[in-house]
């Protein structure tokens, strides 16, 4: 396959010819920020935390969906990406109810970890509470739609790796939202086979199992990477 | 013309307590009223949360007694999924509860009531503070700080965390005890019951210094309820509710805790934001009743451990030929069960049990309805859920120490006012007595805890037409 040469953040890279910004940035050792990006799935570059900068186009890109190209110059860290994704992290809290204390992804959470690492000290939006309901229907697992981030992993899992394609989206903006099926209540759903991957993507508390207390969900993603390499590279390679 | 006082919050910053004074036409005492202004949205707030989120939810409610709310909430969610929890994790519980008491009543104790006793209402509040013992005897406040500081490390050496901890869950618990945590805590006994008997002198110095106190803070006959085991013995996590009059004598026993409904009415009082619960069987306001340490002891008929037995003996003889009634002695009991939890949790911690990892029982939503009762060092919380088969809240029903014993504050207030209210002045050393009248319930509102001791008041005399005559705030 042949090799692409790109500068990241000054540094020479080199990657697989179809890699994308963020594959050669992680094989060089150099960290962006992500959040909807999940190893083992296709990504959807809906969160927008990854953007990075390259030079001579005015637009910022999305280093998870962008593919490299020869001699590519990639900046992920400069003072104007650090607003943005800081603005991005203020408008995803605001947008719905994310109270960190009382969360059962609480210090386990990769919204908040981020919120901490990018340095969002307040939010300088106006909170819109919105009232979303919690979805308990299902006997194992529970979804509260007031701490999802409407990254789709979930959905994306579901279709990708479970092959169920019980998560979907529907609606659109403010009013859109993760649905089981044709917008049923998760525990009527015909074809959730009860694997609970959507539960161990979910980034946030959003997903949980049921009967999960403060802080108390913890997940393990590898897994899910476990899974798909093992599919496609009939590769078995559990993580430490 | 009659007139009345009142003492009020200027400010919610460190919070406050409000107090009115209703003065008749001779220009004396008639009532008092000790208003409570606390957030009273939460019970709205929880509705459509799933039940498993209450302990660490109602962990928040009260920055000072997150435990007790923690404890409460985890046996209302056992009761939602109708299961009996595994024997070692009622045990830690219980541990924890216990380093809750002790740490709880420390405070009270040592940092907010001992200025007290010791320096007299005539010093200046800038004066009568924790600062003011360091400075005056420091060995006292060095060792009101350490026991304190063993209650906490019980909490923290099972929650992991000094403040909110959500490691009590419905079902159970999440974590045992390690062996180097339960080595950790036995260290801290020789010097925890050094504490205590240090304690215990000086309240005996007080009991002499203080005859007129015991008389007047809050000496009137009332119910008191608290747990107990079957046999009458001194309860804290468990066991079931009795009532005895200020005879002494037993007037309801064996209650069942979670039927509290059905004896227990709460009365909505427009001037307050709590509600004040009574015994229905007496009506408003003749059920009032008193909760905490003081209620507790006179419900007991035994503490259950040798030493708090003996100091339990010399207290009951202080009431006699009834109950204890004064709740000046509010104090007292809170020594005898700081005596009482230390060696408790020295018996506990010889219990292999508390290492065992069988600490969780899992089950769906086996019931709609749970109430879980725990004593708080400030008397019995009841936490209250309704659920839908989903296990989503539908309603919630908190009943606090505080609120039951609102009625009790408002007669001790208005006790000492009588005593000490002459027209429309409010002496300084009045307004120290009636600061003093109210951390006897040491209520748990961020006012009894003001930074340096001193709680922010308002007092307003109010004459019989409403009118304000005099109003002093001290923030
Ligand atoms: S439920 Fe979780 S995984 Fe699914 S879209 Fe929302 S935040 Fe993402
Ligand atoms: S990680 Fe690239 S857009 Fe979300």
């Amino acid at each position: 396959m042949a090799a692409k040469t790109l500068i990241i953040n000054g540094k020479h890279v080199s990657a697989e010819e179809n890699a994308t910004i963020l594959e050669a940035a992680t094989e060089a050792g150099i960290s962006i920020p992500t959040l909807c990006h999940l190893d083992g799935v296709y990504d959807a570059g809906a969160c927008r935390l990854c953007l990075v900068e390259v030079a001579g186009i005015s637009k910022l890109l999305p280093a998870c969906t962008t593919k490299v190209a020869e001699g590519m110059d990639v900046s992920t860290d400069t003072e104007r990406l650090r607003k943005y994704r800081r603005m991005t992290l203020e408008l995803l809290f605001a947008e719905r109810n994310h109270v960190c204390a009382v969360c059962v992804s609480n210090n386990h959470c990769e919204l908040q970890t981020l919120a901490y690492s990018q340095g969002m000290e307040h939010v300088r939006f106006e909170y819109r509470f919105p009232k979303w309901e919690v979805d308990n229907t299902h006997a194992l697992f529970g979804m509260d739609h007031n701490r999802c981030i409407l990254c789709t992993r979930c959905v994306r899992v579901c279709w990708h790796i479970e092959g169920a394609g019980t998560k979907n989206e529907s609606g659109r903006g403010a009013k859109e939202r993760i649905i089981t099926d044709l917008n049923q209540p998760w525990g009527a759903s015909d074809t959730c086979t009860n694997c609970g991957k959507c539960v161990m993507a979910c980034p946030t508390g959003a997903l949980f199992y049921k009967g999960s207390t403060v802080s108390e969900m913890e997940r393990d993603r590898s897994k899910l990477e476990f899974i798909v390499t093992a599919r496609e590279k009939k590769q078995w390679i559990a993580s430490e | 013309m009659p007139k009345r006082i009142i003492i009020d919050p200027v400010t919610r910053i460190e919070g406050h307590a409000k107090i009115s004074i209703f003065l008749d036409d001779e220009g004396n005492v008639s009532d008092a009223e000790f208003h409570v202004v606390e957030f009273r949205g939460f019970e709205k707030f929880c509705e459509d949360r799933p039940y498993a989120e209450m302990p660490g939810i109602t962990a928040r409610i009260c920055g000072i007694c997150p435990v007790s709310h923690l404890l409460a909430s985890a046996k209302a969610g056992d009761a939602i999924m109708a299961v009996n929890i595994p024997p070692a994790a009622d045990k830690l519980r219980r541990l924890m509860n216990l380093g809750q008491i002790i740490q709880s009543h420390a405070l009270s104790f040592f940092h907010l009531s001992a200025p007290d006793f010791l320096m007299g209402w005539n010093t200046p509040p800038a004066k009568r503070n924790v600062f003011g013992l360091i400075a005056s005897n420091a060995d006292l406040a060095r060792a009101g700080i350490r026991l304190r500081q063993f209650g906490q490390e019980i909490i923290e050496t099972l929650g992991g965390k000094k403040i909110h901890p959500s490691w009590a869950v419905p079902g159970g618990v999440r974590s045992p005890l390690t062996e180097a945590g339960r080595e950790k805590l036995r260290a801290w006994l020789p010097e925890a019951y050094a504490t205590s008997k240090i304690a215990f002198d000086l309240f005996k110095k007080t009991l002499d210094t203080h005859k007129k106190e015991v008389q007047i803070f809050g000496n009137f006959p009332s119910l008191f309820m608290g747990l107990v085991e079957p046999d009458g013995t001194w309860e804290h996590h468990g066991g079931k509710l009795r009532f005895v009059d200020s005879s002494g004598s037993t007037i309801a026993d064996q209650l069942d805790p979670q039927k509290y409904y059905e004896y227990i009415g709460e009365a909505v009082q427009p001037s307050s934001y709590l509600k004040s619960p009574y015994y229905t069987p007496l009506g408003f306001p003749d059920g009032m009743y008193r909760v905490g340490p003081l209620a507790r002891l006179n419900v007991a008929e035994q503490m259950g451990t040798p030493k708090a037995d003996a100091e339990l003996k010399k207290f009951k003889k202080l009431g006699l030929p009834g109950a204890v009634t004064s709740s000046f002695l509010y104090h007292h009991a809170r020594l005898i069960e700081i005596l009482a939890s230390i060696e408790r949790v020295e018996i506990s911690l010889d219990d292999p049990d508390l290492l065992s990892n069988d600490l969780r029982a899992d089950a769906g939503i086996n019931s709609l309805r749970g109430v879980g009762v725990s004593e708080a060092p400030r008397g019995t919380l009841f936490h209250d859920y309704t659920v839908d088969r989903d296990g989503l809240l539908r309603k919630v029903n908190l009943i606090v120490a505080t609120g039951q014993n609102n009625l009790a504050m408002n007669r001790t207030v208005a006790q000492i006012a009588r005593h000490y209210v002459r027209g429309n002045d409010i002496p300084e050393p009045m307004l120290n007595r009636i600061e003093h009248g109210i951390r006897c319930y040491d209520p748990c509102l961020s006012c009894s805890t003001h930074a340096v001791g001193q709680m922010a008041l308002v007092v307003r005399l109010i004459a019989p037409d409403g009118a304000i005559v005099r109003q002093i705030s001290r923030i």
